[in-house]
């Protein structure tokens, strides 16, 4: 009667189980491998006093080094913060910052002297900083269309669902659509030097190189492939309403223009808290004799153009030189020292425990 | 004195059903006046579920009925209504997979149950109709038609045996395929019923089919042209059921009564009620916790959005402006579905895979008991057998083992040892049998003695094995040779008997021993082979069948000399009642000293039937198996009344050994914190005997005997004296015994105090009965609490007497006593089988008294030596893998989902998902999935023979100690750390995102990405951690998971996919990688996460080691030492590592508040010191 074997008591119709064999008789003896009757070979570590010690010592030994290596690396980051958003009466973009609307055609600029105290040395990473900005809103992250940003030109005209309220503008596909893009930083900050006898350098800021190489390369792509002629490409688009020039404007360098502006990709790419920074630009050291920077006098041009008062945010310039572990940021090293200290005290009193307690009670056990 | 109780017991079961009338071959019968046909089923069996157009639907409804697959439905359907922030892939890829799994697994089998069921209902039968033979499909049988069947053929419904080709009106079945019974079962024609079946005229009225296989009442009006009808009644020995297979018998002939799905096979199949184990009741327990953790997270954060956004410039700052549909939709609506995208977004705390892993591991870890060779048995050539392998890790958990004795206790291999004949004891020696003919006593008692052995039974002979028969016969030989304990066996001995009772068998060879050898039974004759090697022939008229109720039988044969005997066989409480009472004394004694000896005792006793006493009796009995209604009790009264006055011949005491290692399989249970109960129908002598023998009552147990010889000491009524007595073992066993509390400590009381007294309780049945239903009803459950107390406090507990309902009740009051112990039945017998499903785990024995208790168990074992192991090693190992399982999952999730939740304090409560959707769906479907189920089946935190050595091993896992609260609460409480510390220790170096040597930045995916891969690489190696039996497999699949981790994010993130949306991930994961400092906090938040659970396994060290020492030294006082020892060493450890982690935590909370805003280092310490806690409290005095 096979039926029986399958009429099993399944009548609750999730996966239940009936038992291996299911009632029927086995005339069989198990087979007598390792692995049936659970005795495949296995290592079984014990962790012991013993084997752990080293170990607290060993972690100890390794993470302080290289904490404190890190909190000296962190240390010796040269970083120079200038907050420019123009709260203050006193602040020379406060005007800016007050009068500010988007229609206005005339740009309004503000220079903000400052004195570097100590030279720069190596390559100088310059970023602006936003505080109080949620590009990490849902809303925000996903108002974007990527396919658009590949080049995809049935995307360029049909622009992605996600990107609404930023999708179209008087029924034309908006490039690049959505609020990342509509929201894209715009300032412009330049920087000169004062040398001692009152001369204004221009230090060349770099704008290549800012953003990630798979981004620029493979991620981010112009419509119609290799057209040098952008504008005909993008032809039957508008520019996001927030932008003063479409998209193809951003820069005359046709390798750093378009969708594949790399201050347009950096900005594409959300930031994970809202207070946060982006690469603007790289001063590069010219020559090793002379720092990037040297003491002395400075003054930060800024066009002001984006909007930061109506969510109480924060614009910040900031000048920093980089090390192998990125920027400034002493947390690393602290943690590192911190663990490796409990590593190594653990170390210890597990070693006086160990030495003390149990010991004798080993004694113990062999003599009894 | 058990029927009241057993009726009341049965009263409910015991429907009263409708009769049904059959007209045998369609044939409408004179006495009705219009022959209406009446409908019954038609012959086809359906046991399959669905048919190929309802599959669908049906098996979606019967999936999405499970309460998980629901929610996993409902949150897969908000994320389709609802703008949710995870698109609903995430979980409906998961749910998918999970419902087309089984639906395939689900369709497979039921394809096969197609299969089958058109095996079964295609089958050819033939079919007698109108005297012609026609084949016919077996599903076109209706009930009435006469079916032919022939041997080895199985019967194709339920049929009345009319017609055999055997001469004696027999034929024979097996039942293998039913009740798993091999032997050869007898079953009778209807008797008188004509040669010619075409000709027969006859109805057949019979109760409606119902389940019970070893049950049927009828009877058959047989019409004769100018006659009146016969009427003959029709018991379970006339029925041939479907399923059953002809045997040593040509053909028969019968007609069908039960067709298709009322026979009694089909009926037997609805599936057991389902046992749950205590496990899946924590598992929902913490199901709920994190429920309520579920909802109030999504409560606060959408609480806390709308305080947040109330805000000017937060809800909607230019950069970021809502679509006007959003900015339409009504305020509370939009709090509602953002609550509901908050649940979707947290609900990965409640992984579907979970579900499915659990089952998993409960299905093939099932397949390692079934595996074992040391639960193979080489004598019935057998294994273990899973039957539910839902309760797997119930084993780990018993704390009341109710055993039966015969056949479970002992080996049910009954000997001949010794008979007292009329107060004369004999033994069976050969040496002895010199003896006998010098000891003078009365010759013809003795043989009359001899004759009654011969006569008072049911035992058949089995026919020499003829050349088509099969391996069953062969198995027979073997283990009724073994009734004779290999001796050499003379030629006339190795005549085959078979009986239901091996007690029968044994008193029949013991009478061959004597020179009364029973030839068999032939056309209802019995023939004996006397001492003078002549041939004497007994009619035998009536059978009065044994049953535990009376505990006794009888026979009533006619001898050559036309005189009418009754014979009766019994237990002696049943028996002394009913002989002349002066003849009781003399044998009184004998049976006594047998029965403390452990032998089990008979009593035969004999009458002489006048003529007139015989019609009378004749006459009542006939009237009685006719009844439809009420058979059993009409039968039960002429019984009593026909064996009355009788005189006492003599007493018989078998032998019935011990199972191989009962002794020790029982020491290591109680050693193992169980308390063992013996259940058996047997009397209190022989059982307390079994109990002295299997070491389940020391020397020094004290005991107190509650029964009915007790109760009838004190001269006063019985039920004062039984109140007294009570009263008083309560105060000596439960108030001045030490107060104890249950698991190690009460294992260290008794190591410590010999003085403790050890007490063992013994009750009867009819005491019992009296204690449950006592007259009093304001007192009666005071007694019964007093009782169960004052058992409870004993070490071993005997209810001798006991009917089988009884066994169930007294297992019923355990189980719902106080505290809910997980109880254990385990037994062999039929009247073992309530019990065994009473019980939380129910174990049937492999042992020769059929197979209902097999059948009827959760898992069936081939002894009772290989219970020690089922619960030692395998209960223990379930336990521990599937606690630990069922903890880990639910850690695993908080420390995914929290620092999600944190996030949305980030990213303004705005559902941002922390995680990509791949990472979000494949955490627990593939990366974490597998090192988990490896461990929950391979995993021995202590090898099995160290398990098996060490008994008190048990105890530490007992009350589902790792599935209690305060573990709970330490997993969540790890979790938790876990969480905060990915959480937090990521946020303070995204605190400058420039984290590249050439100044880039990172953004929130990679974020989410860096938290996941320590996620990942911390919960794999926490496993890790905990593993401590590695083996190749645990190593392939943990760091093979991980090794695919790291793959599938290369590869992910490798390629532009062009059926996403958005390329979050593109070379998200290999930037991480370029990253110096991603790497150095991956490796420290790891390391950090895994600290506290390193230091725990370095405090916990001395319980492995100490323990293999225990296991390696059995010698009592060592024992003793290294525990003493051991908690010294315990206790000095624990008060240093308190101060420890204080003085640790406040150190750690200062130098990371130096340096780190004032969360983190907070979160740290407060969680550290959290997390350390447990240690300390977890440790016993």
């Amino acid at each position: 009667m096979m039926a029986s074997s399958y009429n099993a008591k399944d009548e609750d119709g999730h996966i239940t189980v009936s038992g291996p064999g299911g009632g029927t008789l086995k005339n069989k003896k198990p087979d007598n491998t390792a692995f049936k009757q659970q005795r495949l070979p296995a290592w079984q570590p014990i962790l012991t006093a013993g084997t752990v010690l080293p170990a607290f010592f060993i972690i100890g030994l390794i993470f302080i080094p290289i904490g404190i290596g890190l909190y000296v690396t962190s240390n010796n980051i040269k970083e120079l913060e200038i907050d420019y958003t123009g709260v203050d009466m006193s602040s020379p973009c406060f005007n800016c910052s007050q009068n500010f609307s988007w229609n206005s055609t005339r740009p309004c600029t503000c220079t903000i002297p400052f004195y570097l105290e100590q030279a720069f040395e190596s390559n100088v990473f310059m970023y602006y900083g936003l505080s109080n900005f949620y590009q990490n809103h849902r809303r925000y992250v996903k108002s974007r269309d990527d396919s658009q940003l590949n080049g995809d030109i049935e995307a360029l005209l049909n622009p992605s669902k996600e990107c609404e309220p930023y999708a179209r503008n008087e029924n034309k596909p908006i490039a690049p659509c959505g609020a990342i893009a509509n929201s894209m930083f715009n300032d412009t900050l330049e920087l000169f030097y004062i040398d001692p006898n009152g001369t204004k350098i221009q230090i060349p800021l770099m704008k290549k190189g800012i953003a990630w190489w798979t981004d620029k390369h493979v991620k981010f792509r112009n419509p119609g492939g290799n057209n040098p002629n952008l504008t005909a490409v993008f032809q039957g688009t508008t520019k996001p309403v927030n932008w003063r020039k479409p998209v193809y404007e951003l820069d005359t360098d046709s390798e750093n223009n378009g969708f594949i502006n790399e201050d347009f990709i950096v900005w594409m790419r959300t930031a994970a808290l809202p207070t946060f920074r982006k690469l603007y630009r790289i001063i590069q050291k010219k020559n090793s004799m002379i720092p990037t920077l040297p003491r002395g006098n400075y003054t930060l041009e800024v066009v002001y153009n984006y909007p930061v008062g109506s969510f109480e945010g924060r614009k910040r310039m900031i000048l920093s030189t980089i090390s192998w572990m990125g920027g400034k940021n002493p947390f690393l090293g602290i943690a590192y020292i911190t663990v490796g200290s409990i590593c190594f005290f653990l170390g210890v009193v597990l070693l006086i425990i160990h030495h003390k307690y149990g010991n004798r009670n080993n004694s113990a056990d062999i003599t009894n | 004195m058990f029927c009241p109780l057993y009726n009341t017991l049965l009263g409910g079961d015991e429907r009263r059903v409708d009769s049904r009338t059959i007209y045998v071959g369609h044939r409408p019968c004179p006495a009705t006046e219009a022959f209406i046909p009446p409908k019954f089923c038609d012959n086809r069996i359906v046991s399959s579920k669905y048919t190929v157009w309802n599959f669908l639907p049906k098996n979606l409804f019967e999936q999405f009925r499970r309460i998980a697959n629901f929610y996993f439905l409902i949150i897969f359907l908000v994320q389709v209504i609802v703008d949710t922030p995870t698109s609903p892939v995430t979980s409906g890829l998961p749910l998918f997979f999970v419902i087309t799994v089984t639906a395939i697994k689900q369709g497979y089998e039921d394809w096969l149950r197609h299969k089958a069921d058109n095996e079964v209902n295609k089958y050819l039968v033939t079919v007698l109709e109108n005297g012609q033979k026609i084949r016919t499909e077996s599903e076109k049988i209706k009930v009435g038609d006469v079916v032919e069947v022939k041997e080895d053929e199985t019967f194709p419904c339920d049929l009345i045996l009319l017609q055999s080709s055997r001469d004696d009106d027999t034929c024979f079945v097996t039942t293998a395929s039913l009740d798993g019974e091999s032997n050869h079962k007898t079953h009778y024609t209807v008797p008188d019923t004509e040669k010619d079946l075409e000709s027969l005229n006859a109805t057949i009225e019979c109760e409606q089919p119902q389940p019970d296989l070893y049950k049927f009442v009828g009877r058959m009006h047989i019409y004769k042209k100018d006659q009146e009808p016969a009427v003959r009644s029709l018991g379970p020995e006339n029925l041939l059921l479907k399923g059953a297979t002809l045997k040593n018998t040509q053909k028969i002939c019968g007609v069908a009564v039960y067709t298709g799905m009322e026979t009694k096979m089909a009926l037997n199949y609805q599936g057991k009620s389902q046992k749950r184990s205590a496990v899946e009741k924590s598992i929902n327990a913490f199901l709920l916790v994190y429920l309520c953790i579920l909802v109030s997270k999504a409560l606060v954060c959408t609480t806390l959005k709308y305080v947040w956004q109330s805000e000017p410039g937060q809800d909607e700052p230019w950069y970021n402006q809502k679509t006007q549909r959003e900015k339409d939709t009504n305020l509370y609506l939009k709090m509602f579905t953002d609550f509901l995208s908050f649940m979707v977004l947290f609900n990965f705390i409640i992984p579907v895979s979970m579900y499915v892993t659990v089952e998993m591991q409960k299905f093939l870890g099932s397949f390692f008991i079934t595996w074992d060779k040391d639960f193979f048995d080489p004598e019935i050539q057998e294994g273990a057998l899973v039957n539910t392998s839902d309760l797997n890790e119930e084993l780990g958990q018993v704390e009341y083992v109710f055993t039966d004795k015969t056949g479970t206790l002992t080996q049910n291999n009954m000997e001949f040892i010794e008979c007292c004949i009329d107060g004369h004891p004999r033994a069976l020696c050969s040496v002895l049998d010199i003896l006998i003919h010098i000891v003078l006593y009365d010759q013809e008692k003795e043989e009359l003695f001899l004759r009654a052995l011969c006569l008072c039974h049911t035992v058949q002979v089995k026919e020499s094995p003829g050349p088509g028969q099969g391996q069953a016969d062969g198995l027979m030989d073997q283990v009724d040779g073994l009734g004779l304990g290999g001796e050499v066996l003379r030629p006339e001995e190795q005549r085959g008997f078979i009986a239901s009772s091996p007690d029968e068998v044994a008193l029949v060879k013991g009478a061959m021993r004597y020179g009364f050898t029973f030839l068999g039974l032939e056309s209802k004759n019995m023939k004996i082979l006397n001492r003078n090697n002549d041939v004497e022939m007994y009619e035998l008229l009536h059978v009065l069948n044994f049953d535990p109720v009376r505990r006794r039988m009888s026979v009533i044969v006619r001898s050559k000399s036309g005189d009418t005997l009754l014979f009766c066989k019994g237990a002696d409480s049943s028996i002394f009642p009913r002989v002349r009472p002066e003849e009781v004394d003399r044998i009184r004694m004998h049976v006594e000293r047998n029965a403390t000896e452990g032998y089990r005792t008979l009593c035969v006793a004999y009458k002489q039937l006048s003529a007139e006493e015989y019609a009378q009796a004749d006459a009542g009995l006939r009237e009685a198996r006719l009844a439809l209604q009420d058979r059993e009790e009409k039968l039960m009264a002429v019984y009593n009344q026909v064996e009355t006055g009788m005189s006492l011949i003599g007493a018989t005491a078998v032998e019935d050994r011990l199972q191989e290692e009962a002794a020790e399989t029982m020491e290591a249970l109680q050693g193992a914190g169980m308390k063992v109960w013996v259940l058996t129908g047997d009397k209190m002598e022989t059982a307390k005997s079994t109990c002295y023998a299997c070491r389940l009552f020391q020397r020094n147990t004290e005991l107190l005997e509650l029964t009915v010889r007790t109760l009838e000491d004190g001269g006063r009524k019985r039920e004062e004296r039984l109140h007294e007595l009570l009263l008083d073992y309560h105060k000596k066993a439960v108030q001045d015994a030490p107060p104890v509390k249950a698991g190690v400590t009460r294992s260290v009381c008794r190591l410590w105090s010999t003085a403790n007294q050890d007490y063992g309780f013994i009750i009867d049945g009819a005491t019992l009965s009296m204690v449950l239903n006592s007259s009093h009803d304001s007192n009666s459950s005071r007694y019964k609490s007093l009782f169960l107390q004052i058992c409870q406090n004993c070490t071993a507990v005997l209810c001798c007497r006991m009917a089988p309902l009884q066994k169930a009740q007294i297992v019923k009051m355990v189980k719902n006593s106080k505290g809910g112990p997980i109880t254990l039945s385990i037994g062999d017998g039929a009247n073992d089988v309530s019990m065994i499903l009473e019980a939380h785990v129910g174990i049937g024995i492999k042992g020769k008294e059929g197979r209902q208790a097999v059948r009827n168990s959760d898992y069936a074992i081939p002894k009772l030596k290989h219970l020690k192991k089922l619960l030692l090693a395998h209960g223990h190992l379930y336990y521990v893998r599937i606690a630990h399982l069922v903890q880990y999952f639910f850690y695993k999730n908080l420390c995914f989902i929290l620092p999600q939740f944190l996030y949305q304090f980030f990213c303004g409560y705005s559902q941002q998902p922390l995680y990509d959707a791949a990472y979000l769906t494949m955490y627990n479907i593939c990366f974490t999935s597998m090192p988990i189920l490896a461990y929950s089946l391979l995993e021995q935190h202590i090898c099995i023979e160290v398990l098996l050595d060490n008994a008190t091993l048990y105890r530490e896992i007992a009350k589902n100690a790792m599935l209690r609260w305060r573990p709970f609460f330490y997993w969540t409480v790890l979790g938790v750390f876990h969480g905060l510390l990915f959480f937090f220790g990521v946020r303070y170096l995204f605190s400058n995102p420039a984290l590249q040597d050439n100044g880039q930045v990172f953004g929130n995916w990679s974020y989410g990405t860096i938290v996941f891969t320590v996620l990942v690489f911390t919960v794999t190696l926490k496993l890790a951690l905990d593993t401590r039996h590695w083996t190749w497999i645990n190593h392939f699949v943990i760091w093979g998971s991980l090794a695919f981790y790291v793959f599938f994010s290369f590869f992910w993130g490798g390629i532009i996919w062009p059926f996403l949306r958005q390329q979050r991930l593109y070379f998200v994961f290999a930037n991480m990688l370029s990253s110096v400092s991603a790497w150095l906090v991956i490796i420290l938040l790891i390391l950090l996460s895994l600290l506290p659970d390193i230091l725990l396994v370095v405090f916990r060290k001395p319980r492995g080691p100490n323990a293999r020492q225990v296991g390696l030294t059995h010698s009592y006082p060592q024992t003793l030492r290294h525990s003493h020892g051991w908690t010294r060493h315990q206790t000095l450890s624990t008060a240093l590592f308190s101060s420890l982690s204080l003085s640790l935590s406040l150190s750690l909370s200062l130098s990371l508040s130096l340096s780190l805003s004032l969360p983190l280092s907070l979160s740290l310490s407060l969680s550290l010191s959290l997390s350390l806690s447990p240690v300390s409290s977890s440790i016993p005095p």
